[in-house]
């Protein structure tokens, strides 16, 4: 017996620790390679619509966004319950649009210009009628490669 | 001698700085991807170009979708529950069995398939009202988009036992030749009020 609470005793050693950073080092370099950061500071509520055949967007540096959708609880004083248009940071209008496009074709490279996609996050509870109203103002601008945001799913 | 004041640099601090910079990360991520419907926008019209008749379309090669502010459909005049659109939609792309009423055939000759007897241009076009909710306007734009791809997907695993994402290049244009994207967005009209 007491052979066995000898062995016992001696085996309650500390843990060695000595290779801990370098398990935290790893998961660290993981998050910082796949990290994307918040592009945006949504101040719309903005729920995208299911769709079966919704296809993954590529190159992200080649994508801008256009929220659409009812403003947020604090923000409703202010703009109203009305479906808004958020680009970046800010509420815009529609004619706003033709602006924002030429400034981010801008910050593109010349050679990617062409490739420029706009991905339309658009609350499903919108009403067509402003969706319209941007996609001929994107017409306009020639941005003509459009993703209608929506979230994959495999069955309606 | 500089030799024996060369000491170990405690590292028992790493571990903590590493954690905090991963918990800083771990919280900013978002992983999500971005996934959507993929179109393309047609380009304005010129101001100047008239009203050609040489692009005007047989009737019977189009396919009339229109989407009310009660979100209800309206296709080929008659009003259809979203659930039969897909088979509809499928039903009009290829014709199979040559209807007077569908869209016309012809005999053309495709890499791969040797000469098919397949439709002529057919057209689908979706109209909807400024009050349609945007939710349905993308079911219905899934349902066409779906059509067309379970007809690609047919199409490709009979003659290439694959589905057609995942052809080579050559076979998706022989494919796409086969099953034109269809899906025209009307020039919009300003129908109806909020």
């Amino acid at each position: 017996m007491s052979r066995f609470s000898k062995k016992e005793k001696k085996s309650t050693g500390q843990i060695n620790t000595a290779s801990l950073p370098d398990i935290v080092f790893m998961l660290l370099f993981f998050f910082m390679t796949t990290t994307v950061m918040k592009e945006v500071n949504l101040m719309i509520t903005v729920k995208v619509p299911d769709a079966t055949e919704a296809r993954k967007l590529e190159k992200k540096s080649l994508v801008s966004y256009i929220y659409m959708g009812q403003p947020l609880r604090s923000f409703q004083k202010m703009f109203g319950t009305e479906p808004r248009i958020q680009l970046n940071d800010q509420f815009k209008n529609v004619v706003d649009i033709a602006d924002f496009i030429a400034q981010e074709r801008d910050a593109m490279d010349e050679n990617d210009r062409n490739k420029m996609t706009v991905s339309l996050k658009i609350d499903s509870d919108t009403r067509m009628g402003t969706v319209i109203d941007v996609k001929q103002s994107l017409r306009r601008a020639q941005a003509l490669k459009i993703s209608y945001s929506a979230r994959k799913v495999e069955e309606l | 001698m500089g030799k024996k004041e060369l000491s170990p640099i405690n590292a028992g601090s790493m571990a903590d700085i590493a954690f905090l910079l991963l918990i800083f990360f771990l919280i900013t991520t978002t992983m999500d991807v971005d996934t959507g419907l993929q179109r393309r926008l047609p380009r304005l019209p010129d101001e100047d170009q008239q009203e050609d008749s040489s692009d005007k379309i047989k009737e019977r090669n189009v396919f009339v979708v229109l989407v009310n502010k009660h979100d209800e459909l309206l296709v080929e005049s008659k009003p259809m529950d979203i659930h039969q659109l897909r088979q509809k939609a499928k039903e009009f792309i290829a014709n199979p069995n040559n209807a007077e009423n569908l869209p016309e055939k012809e005999i053309k000759e495709l890499p791969y398939f040797g000469s098919v007897f397949i439709t002529k241009n057919p057209v689908i076009s979706l109209t909807n009202d400024r009050g349609t909710s945007y939710g349905m306007y993308i079911r219905v734009q899934n349902e066409l988009v779906a059509a067309k791809q379970e007809l690609r997907d047919d199409i490709s695993i009979q003659q290439f036992g694959a589905k057609f994402d995942e052809l080579t290049e050559s076979q998706t244009d022989a494919v796409k030749n086969y099953y034109p994207s269809v899906l025209s967005e009307a020039e919009p009209k300003n129908i109806g009020g909020k």
